[in-house]
């Protein structure tokens, strides 16, 4: 265990020193926050009680999104795991006495986490400060919001794992990267919130691990979801992708070519 | 301590020749070449040895590394270290191991070494007490005291690879594996590492592989070597019978002011410039005191020299013997 921490230590500082990334983020953040609130309070004009969720839900569902991107984006990669697939550097991790699938959770989590640390705050305190309904409120439900948002980012994590390991039988992973980078933004909630999909789309992608991850703390922030058995749904998906995972990785390790050398 | 037994590996290379229609065709089909690229390794390394593990680009020597680290599965064979087979028990095996692949960095990039020590230390699971003994050891050894506070990718490679071998021995391993340590390194830092591995092994009795190009460096090093082509194992000895073993035909350098040369049997001559000549002795023919006495007949000689093969040369010739 103190492998790992130490682990996600040395990953967790190194991240924290792009600052111009960082602050080139921020900006972006910002930009992208206003524009959906301007989309979504321009619909609201039009016809408030046509939309599943009011508009200050929809605004602190925006304004968390942009902060904690880093942390449920499924579109964000740690691009240092694909090159080490790719060019080698790989036997070096195979060569501690680590299991490499901790290692490479410790890693992206450590990765996620710093990035999430460097940018969140400014969203965060600029939205506290806009006017309602345009800003973020102040939460009822701040301790699950908390819990969930924990599992919401183990379970990215724990999908992202398997993309991870499949760059082991691929010779690229742009290709699947892409893919989920459209399917699994949109799935997750991560274009428009899921509430305001057609319900037969909505229930289907509740039945994924999908459903269970941004759109769960998102909502459960603005008590748009306030049944604490929500949890429930996520650890099942969470200890199944896990599982899962670390079969899949040890299949790829007896098959595994290191390229180069 | 090392044990070999027919190990096998082979890799499936897609094959396609170039052109669009073919491309297109191997979307639907694809072909592959079976590569062996390693078809019968065997040998034997017992604990203390320092051994030369050499042949040319390709012929399976990094591959063999990887699977001794526990990286990389064979196809086939058996592979026991210290009683541990390397891919089966890869967590507990690779604790008494130490690695530096020279192609890759194993500290972290973005952090000062001294970091990646401190995480090698936790990973390894050193006590603090150990680590410290050891890491002022190996810093005053390889004299890598100053760096440790500097970022690694600020460091100059001899740097850098001085810190690498040192990170492949906080956990004190009884084995490491050296693949081209040397590579790309100035004279100096050469010498500077060629001698803190003699010394290590002198010391600590740390067995020792090394993978290299450069034959200084098996020279300075190795008593034992192992040439591996074609995927398996063509020679195993030590320098020295490497170079008994080509020692019939020697070659000798003679300035001369004036004379002739006449070619008589096992004498032949290879080169001819004014006054310097080049004159190859097949010393099964002819030994070695009777080709320079005929030669001091014949020539008035100003300088003889006889040409010691070098290391560099014994291998390209072993490399065409085996058609490697």
């Amino acid at each position: 265990m103190k492998a790992y921490l130490s682990i996600f230590r040395v990953h967790f500082i190194s991240v924290l020193q792009y600052r111009s990334a960082a602050f080139a983020g921020i900006l972006t953040q910002f930009a992208w926050g206003f524009m959906l609130v301007l989309m979504f309070k321009a619909f609201y004009q039009s016809n408030p009680s046509a939309f599943p969720m009011g508009l200050s839900q929809v605004t602190d569902y925006i304004w968390l999104q942009q902060a904690f991107l880093n942390l449920f984006a499924v579109w964000i990669f740690d691009h240092s795991i694909f090159t080490s697939v790719t060019d080698g550097q790989i036997a070096y991790e195979l060569v501690r006495p680590l299991s490499l699938y901790k290692h490479w959770f410790a890693k992206t989590l450590a990765f996620r986490s710093a990035r999430t640390l460097l940018r969140c705050f400014p969203p965060l305190i600029v939205a506290l400060f806009l006017p309602e309904p345009y800003g973020l409120s102040i939460s009822q439900h701040l301790p699950l919001f908390l819990l969930t948002m924990l599992l919401s980012t183990c379970l990215v994590i724990a999908f992202l794992m398997l993309i991870y390991i499949s760059t082991f039988y691929l010779l690229s992973s742009t290709g699947i990267r892409t893919l989920v980078m459209t399917i699994g933004d949109f799935l997750t909630g991560g274009i428009i919130p899921l509430p305001f999909l057609p319900h037969s789309i909505q229930h289907v992608i509740e039945l994924t691990p999908f459903g269970l991850m941004q759109n769960v703390p998102l909502r459960v922030y603005s008590g748009d979801i306030k049944e604490w058995t929500i949890i429930f749904p996520q650890l099942f998906w969470l200890i199944l992708l896990i599982v899962f995972g670390q079969l899949f990785m040890k299949n790829a390790l007896t098959r595994v070519v290191i390229q180069g050398g | 301590m090392i044990e070999l037994q027919q190990i096998q590996k082979s890799f499936k290379v897609a094959k396609r020749t170039a052109g669009f229609w073919q491309t297109s065709r191997a979307l639907f089909q694809k072909e592959y070449t079976q590569i062996d690229a390693l078809s019968d390794i065997t040998f034997n390394i017992q604990p203390g040895e320092m051994v030369g593990y050499i042949g040319p680009n390709g012929a399976g020597k990094s591959s063999t590394i990887k699977i001794m680290s526990g990286v990389l599965v064979p196809d086939s064979g058996t592979c026991v270290i210290n009683g541990l087979t390397p891919w089966k028990n890869r967590k507990e095996h690779v604790r008494n191991i130490g690695v530096v692949f020279g192609q890759c960095s194993q500290l972290w990039w973005e952090v000062p070494v001294i970091d990646s020590f401190e995480l090698l230390r936790d990973i390894y699971d050193i006590d603090q007490a150990a680590y410290r003994q050891k890491l002022n050891e190996l810093s005053e050894r390889l004299t890598i005291g100053d760096l440790l506070t500097t970022p690694t990718r600020q460091l100059s490679l001899g740097q850098r690879m001085r810190c690498e071998i040192a990170a492949s021995l906080l956990h004190s391993p009884s084995l490491l594996f050296l693949d081209e340590p040397t590579i790309g390194l100035d004279a100096h830092s050469k010498i500077a590492v060629r001698q803190f591995i003699q010394e290590l092994n002198h010391e600590h009795q740390t067995t020792i592989i090394l993978t290299t190009h450069d034959m200084q460096d098996i020279e300075a090093l190795t008593e034992r070597i192992l040439l591996i082509g074609k995927g398996r194992i063509l020679l195993d000895g030590s320098l020295k019978d490497l170079k008994q073993r080509q020692q019939d035909h020697t070659q000798i350098v003679i300035e001369a002011v004036h004379g002739n040369f006449q070619a008589q049997a096992g004498l032949t001559l290879l080169e001819q410039t004014a006054g310097h000549y080049l004159v190859e002795v097949d010393t099964q023919q002819l030994s070695l005191a009777k080709a320079i006495e005929s030669l001091a007949k014949q020539l008035e000689v100003t300088s003889l020299t006889v040409k010691q093969p070098t290391a560099e040369e014994l291998v390209v010739n072993l490399y065409q013997e085996f058609e490697i």
